[in-house]
């Protein structure tokens, strides 16, 4: 899928009224590592998800709290590599049921090599992908070999981040605009700031592309008020920590309770 | 004759450098990079920032002719930039005081940094508490294992020392613990980052900061010698001391600049913190350097008897001196190391920290290449109290 068609696609969840719900899954974690990798996305897709943002573990990721840190160890633990995870969405006997965007740091980008990762990122059926250690400053590492390959290149914005980069972001974000509404490390809140809902609504106003909330989202409570101010959330550590628990009907809940329709608000 | 500029606007040293952070820590880059700028070009801050380092810090450090180990080598003299002598015992003090003075700048009122041997630790700490700052330092499980006695110095000076398990437990889980901290908090907090590593502005202040070293040393040696050394030498784990005593040295190409890494158990057993010597180019910790990684680019764990010196990454302008050819590193083991502070203790009645103590040992096999009549300035970035108790173990076979 290309960066177009991830646009178009979560656009078309909007256009029937269902707000978007992305879960985040650590590759490789769990039972079987990457080998439950097509279960767990075909699991997803059934219980409502829009996407799946795809985690690929490293050693040392400075904007994860301890639920998704500890996931990526009990991944690198199961010997999951980036090349096992290419392996395994290629395996697919058909493609994704959903857009997958992939959630990684820059290093094991840059040591698989720029432009060989984005190539497999397109034969793998991946369509987005999220690098939170890379701000715009440093982007024209990788955007090129994005664009080559149709891969959406989406950019974080910030509640520290002033007007003028708020602006540059959403103006360059690709697939969607990704909206981190804590000022930390992802991870489960208690609450938000008061100010969020402004926050999200001034980037949905000069954003060409859907927002979605993420970082902080933990329960449907949460996913509903931030979905409301924008086009739906992001749920990591959440969605991370049921699987751990094997509790998979209260990730099903937790997506029906969140994907809610603009027509009954 | 080209003069040395880097980095340039974007932080790069060459290809070295950048920023590759989180947006969220954008916003704070791009202040401390200006608050920096305006420091600079304010008088003011200057003389107030060389007040504390006369008066407080004990600068300048004398630079000490090893008259008894020059002679027992029988080739080059060897003099001792003795940073070891600073408040705190080591260079570190110049850079958290003069980060904790742009803190103040910058109006805010708290700090957080990481620290590997504690010596960063404990210099942060000192000038929080001389200059009223609530200070946050993140350990290493393993380190304060191995540094007690910094700990509780620390804690006595008001600082919140929190032990970080994740990982090695060293140096580099304590910047990811320290830099999580920062994304958290960082619109009341600054982070002091201990050595010439990280995102662009930091390599480029912790340099300007430690070059006081390198210019004091050049100074000092002339008027010792009427001429400049033939070599300088410097341990490096993220690269702070080196750096500063490499910057006013590297336009003078007469002088041979050499850094020696942690070779840990042995280069060849994969079990060392010889990033330049050993690594490969990648990014961690906010800048593409030199580092030590797998073949998946996932980090790996540095291995060293120095606390200090256990660390996978470097700063991005070593990775650039060693490209151009400027600086020359090699390595030293853990034993090498054990023997320097030996030796060094035993023929001046200096105990050197166990960082330092790769700087001499490198320098007693520099020796043995030069001449009698040419001069070699090395680095005693800290002194050896901190690890008295953990090479009496070792040495006992414990």
């Amino acid at each position: 899928m290309s960066s177009k068609e991830l646009e178009q696609a979560l656009r078309n969840t909007l256009n029937r009224g269902t707000k978007l719900f992305i879960p985040y899954i650590m590759a490789g974690d769990g039972e079987g590592g990457v080998s439950n990798l097509e279960n767990r996305i075909r699991f997803l897709a059934e219980a409502g998800a829009s996407a799946v943002e795809l985690g690929i573990p490293f050693s040392d990721p400075v904007a994860d709290g301890p639920t998704i840190q500890e996931a990526g160890l009990r991944s690198l633990a199961n010997g999951t590599k980036l090349q096992s995870v290419f392996d395994a969405l290629q395996q697919f006997k058909e493609k994704s049921p959903i857009p997958i965007i992939f959630m990684t740091y820059i290093n094991p980008i840059f040591k698989y090599g720029i432009d060989a990762f984005f190539e497999e990122c397109a034969t793998s059926g991946v369509s987005g992908i999220i690098i939170p250690d890379l701000p715009m400053e440093e982007e024209q590492l990788v955007h090129p070999a994005c664009k080559r390959n149709s891969i959406a290149l989406v950019r974080l914005a910030a509640m520290t981040s002033t007007k003028e980069r708020i602006s540059e972001l959403a103006k360059r974000s690709e697939g969607f605009l990704y909206a981190v509404s804590v000022t930390g490390t992802t991870g489960a809140r208690a609450e938000h700031a008061s100010n969020i809902g402004d926050y999200l609504q001034e980037l949905k106003e000069i954003s060409t592309v859907p927002v979605l909330a993420g970082f902080g989202v933990s329960d449907a409570d949460q996913a509903k008020h931030l979905g409301s101010f924008c086009d739906g959330v992001i749920v990591g550590s959440t969605i991370v920590r049921l699987f751990n628990e094997e509790k998979e009907d209260e990730i099903k809940q937790l997506i029906q309770n969140s994907v809610i329709c603009e027509t009954s608000v | 004759m080209t003069t040395y500029t880097n980095p340039d606007k974007t932080g790069r040293y060459g290809t070295f450098g950048g920023r590759f952070v989180p947006e969220l820590l954008m916003p704070a880059l791009i202040e401390l990079e200006k608050a920096y700028e305006d420091a600079v070009a304010d008088p003011a801050f200057k003389e107030e920032l060389n007040k504390y380092l006369a008066e407080y810090v004990g600068r300048e450090t004398p630079l000490f002719h090893a008259k008894n180990l020059s002679e027992q080598l029988g080739g080059p003299d060897i003099y001792l930039k003795r940073e070891d002598l600073n408040h705190t015992g080591a260079h570190k003090i110049n850079n958290a005081l003069g980060q904790a003075l742009l803190t103040l700048r910058m109006g805010k009122k708290k700090v957080v940094a990481e620290t590997g041997a504690g010596q960063h630790g404990v210099a942060t700490a000192t000038a929080c508490a001389l200059l009223g700052l609530e200070c946050v330092i993140f350990m290493g499980d393993e380190d304060i294992r191995r540094q007690k006695l910094n700990v509780f110095r620390m804690e006595l000076l008001g600082a919140k020392v929190h032990g970080v398990s994740s990982g090695s437990a060293t140096l580099k889980d304590a910047v990811n613990e320290a830099m999580r901290y920062w994304v958290s908090n960082v619109e009341d907090t600054h982070y002091i980052l201990g050595t010439a590593a990280g995102p662009h502005p930091f390599p480029y202040i912790v340099r300007e900061l430690q070059a006081v070293i390198g210019t004091e040393a050049k100074k000092q040696i002339i008027e010792q010698t009427g001429k400049l050394p033939d070599a300088v030498v410097a341990c490096l784990g993220g690269g702070s001391n080196a750096i500063g005593m490499f910057y006013p040295f590297i336009d003078d190409s007469s002088v041979k600049i050499y850094g020696v890494e942690a070779g840990g158990h042995g280069i060849e057993t994969n079990e060392h913190a010889a990033t330049l010597v050993a690594g490969e180019t990648g990014i961690l910790h906010g800048t593409l350097t030199r580092l030590l990684q797998d073949d998946d680019g996932q980090i790996r764990e540095a291995v060293s008897i120095s606390a200090g010196l256990d660390y996978p990454g470097i700063g991005p302008e070593h990775s650039h001196l060693q490209e151009i050819g400027r600086v020359q590193y090699d390595s030293i083991t853990d034993e090498e190391a054990l023997e320097a502070f030996q030796l060094l203790s035993q023929t001046e009645g200096i105990i050197p920290a166990l960082e330092s103590s790769h700087a001499v040992a490198f320098t007693l096999k520099l020796a043995k290449k030069m001449k009698k009549g040419e001069t070699i300035v090395v680095c005693l970035s800290g002194r050896g109290d901190k690890d008295v108790e953990q090479v009496k173990a070792r040495l006992e076979g414990k």
